[in-house]
């Protein structure tokens, strides 16, 4: 409608004067293109053609000059280190995604089940981790499981524990790099679900209530059913985040020990920029594709859904 | 008025079962309040032990004290590290990156989200789902082809980027600009239609549309955009962990990870201080901020 008033404010001005060329300008979409043209440009340049161009790298050896087809897959699929890193891969997203999740969930209700007075200040609180740069972060983390003045095991040491090498045995850093990663995003998924929380209408908890309906029916019933949306959403975003995740396992452990800790981003970052074989580091991050894939069509189906619902 | 209604509902049994339910609203508020209070320990015990060991002397932090406490407070560490010229370069780098991509951002995403939620055009609404699909590629795919591009790059016409750090202004847009668009898409479709009807009755044409109604009436999804924007290039690692290496090209994060840790020493005093204050820009704008940027937060999931 905006569109026709201006369309004829515009013919009405002076369809004598104007020549067709300023006229094709002065179109709608043509001055719509134009105001996208530099998001087009970037998107087009820097991201779909790096992606296309990364599966083309996967195909060469070594050295850049030869089409070597599907080889460096097959030589990855009968690298043990490759199936580890799949695993540890999966281990680490599913694990962290879970338990922010869980705890996220948690500390929603709790922030949500005080005064609302409180909650500004808590909720405030809560979410630092998420403020501060990973990077940063997981230098105060290193520091907390150094080996030798590791602030973690002087606790337990009053509690006459023996030290744990928290970065140095394979299961403990494997444990370091989930725990970090739940401290960073546990309070995404805490603001999320309260935001979500705050949506459910009082009203149908007061009719639960009414129905005689206890802790656990009113949860079951009413808050999980309103919530289901976004925290699937969520859970999905953290997801990918997650499983593309790169800073925390490259500073608490760079890999180690004896790529124990290695997920597809790291080793990626290994054999191609450091290890300086860019084809087979293109080969290995491409094969975080599918599951990125995965998640990335039902993000897109449950927004198309939303938007269905809302029009 | 729950409670309220529960009462009358059981009228006998009225004065002790209203004691009762509120006894419960008691204890169940201790709780949350004992539970948020382990929680809150918990997510800010690395802040916390990073300010500690920043305010300690390397003597105090290898001597077998207690490392929860400081019993000989200093500043040392700080006046040293910004004394040192090369942290002050970290700085300055990342203050660069972070401030001219956060206007490139800006420049590039608003007109895009203006034509994208009002003027339709012929694959608007493909291209509105794409910037979205794009948001979902992570950058620890794109790292490596991208690395091989700008190489390329440097042998065909001689322009160096790598290593420099303005390399970085090429590649944090396409981490920042499609979910900047992809929100303001949501702020401006919210803004009714009959504003903008309003301001072509008025004589406006699309450019004073978007600067005199729709940037002033969505300034809080633009804010939010721009501290998204800001924080993500301020935190930003592995782009340039990848590109760049001399210590004058290196931005904060990683200036901290590679030249603070000089071979096996570590620092931990210097290490710590550093990591603080490169977390205090983005700390300080959400403790400014905070109702802003939670509303860039929940905005990318929950508009659209």
């Amino acid at each position: 409608m905006v569109d026709a008033a201006l369309e004829a404010l515009s013919t009405a001005g002076g369809r004598s004067r104007r020549s067709t060329l300023r006229k094709a300008m002065e179109r709608k979409s043509t001055i719509a293109f134009l105001m996208t043209l530099p998001l087009i440009a970037l998107v087009a340049l820097l991201v779909l053609y790096p992606a296309l161009y990364s599966i083309h790298l996967a195909t060469l050896n070594k050295s850049m000059e030869r089409f070597v087809g599907f080889s460096n897959f097959l030589f990855l699929f009968k690298r043990e280190t490759f199936w580890m890193v799949v695993r540890q891969s999966c281990i680490f997203a599913i694990t962290a995604v879970i338990f922010k999740a869980l705890i996220g969930f948690i500390v929603a209700h709790f922030v949500h089940n005080i005064p609302s007075r409180g909650q500004r200040k808590w909720r405030g609180m809560l979410l630092v981790p998420w403020v501060i740069p990973p990077a940063m972060s997981c230098l105060a983390w290193l520091w907390l499981f150094d080996p030798s003045y590791s602030a973690f095991n002087w606790i337990l040491d009053k509690f006459s524990i023996d030290p744990i090498s928290w970065t140095g045995d394979a299961y403990w850093a494997r444990f370091c790099v989930i725990l970090v990663n739940v401290w960073i995003g546990a309070p995404f998924f805490m603001i999320m679900y309260l935001a979500a929380l705050k949506s459910v209408p009082e009203q149908l908890y007061e009719a639960a209530m009414i129905d005689g309906a206890n802790w656990w029916q009113r949860m079951w019933y009413v808050t999980l059913p309103m919530m289901r949306n976004i925290m699937a959403i969520t859970a999905l975003f953290s997801l990918i985040v997650t499983f593309a995740n790169f800073d925390i396992v490259r500073i608490l452990t760079a890999g180690g020990p004896i790529d124990r800790t290695h997920v597809f981003a790291t080793w990626a970052f290994w054999i191609g920029i450091q290890g300086n074989d860019i084809p087979l580091g293109a080969s290995v991050s491409l094969f975080m594709v599918p599951i990125l894939a995965v998640a990335a069509v039902f993000i897109l189906r449950n927004i198309h859904r939303r938007a269905s619902e809302m029009s | 008025m729950t409670a309220a209604l529960l009462t009358t509902a059981a009228s006998p049994a009225r004065e002790r079962k209203y004691g009762s339910i509120s006894r419960d609203r008691r204890w169940a508020l201790r709780w949350s309040y004992f539970f948020l209070t382990l929680f809150a320990i918990f997510f800010l015990m690395p802040p916390l032990y990073m300010l500690i060991t920043s305010l300690k002397t390397s003597a105090e932090i290898s001597a077998a004290t207690n490392p929860w406490w400081v019993y000989h407070p200093t500043l040392s560490n700080y006046i040293e590290l910004l004394g040192s010229s090369q942290y002050l370069t970290f700085f300055r780098n990342s203050a660069l990156v972070s401030v001219i991509v956060v206007g490139v951002t800006m420049l590039i995403s608003v007109p895009a989200a203006f034509a994208l939620s009002r003027m339709r055009f012929w694959g608007s609404a493909m291209l509105a789902t794409g910037v979205f699909l794009t948001y979902l590629i992570p950058e620890t795919l794109l790292f490596i082809p991208l690395f091989k591009m700008f190489a390329l790059i440097n042998e065909y016409t001689d322009i160096q980027l790598i290593n420099r750090w303005w390399v970085l202004l090429l590649l944090y847009p396409t981490l920042t600009v499609p979910f900047c668009t992809w929100i303001m898409i949501g702020y401006f479709a919210s803004i009714p239609k009959e504003l903008d009807e309003a301001a072509v009755m008025d004589g406006a044409n699309y450019r004073q549309i978007l600067t005199r109604v729709f940037i002033p009436v969505a300034l809080p999804g633009l804010i939010a955009a721009t501290i998204f924007a800001f924080t993500v290039s301020w935190a930003q690692f592995l782009y340039p962990l990848a590109f760049t290496t001399s210590a004058d090209q290196l931005v904060l994060p990683v200036g901290i990870v590679t030249t603070l840790i000089k071979g096996d020493v570590f620092n931990w005093g210097q290490i710590m201080t550093g990591a603080l204050l490169g977390a205090a820009p983005p700390l300080i704008i959400y403790a400014f901020l905070m109702d802003y940027y939670i509303a860039g937060l929940t905005a990318g999931a929950t508009k659209g």
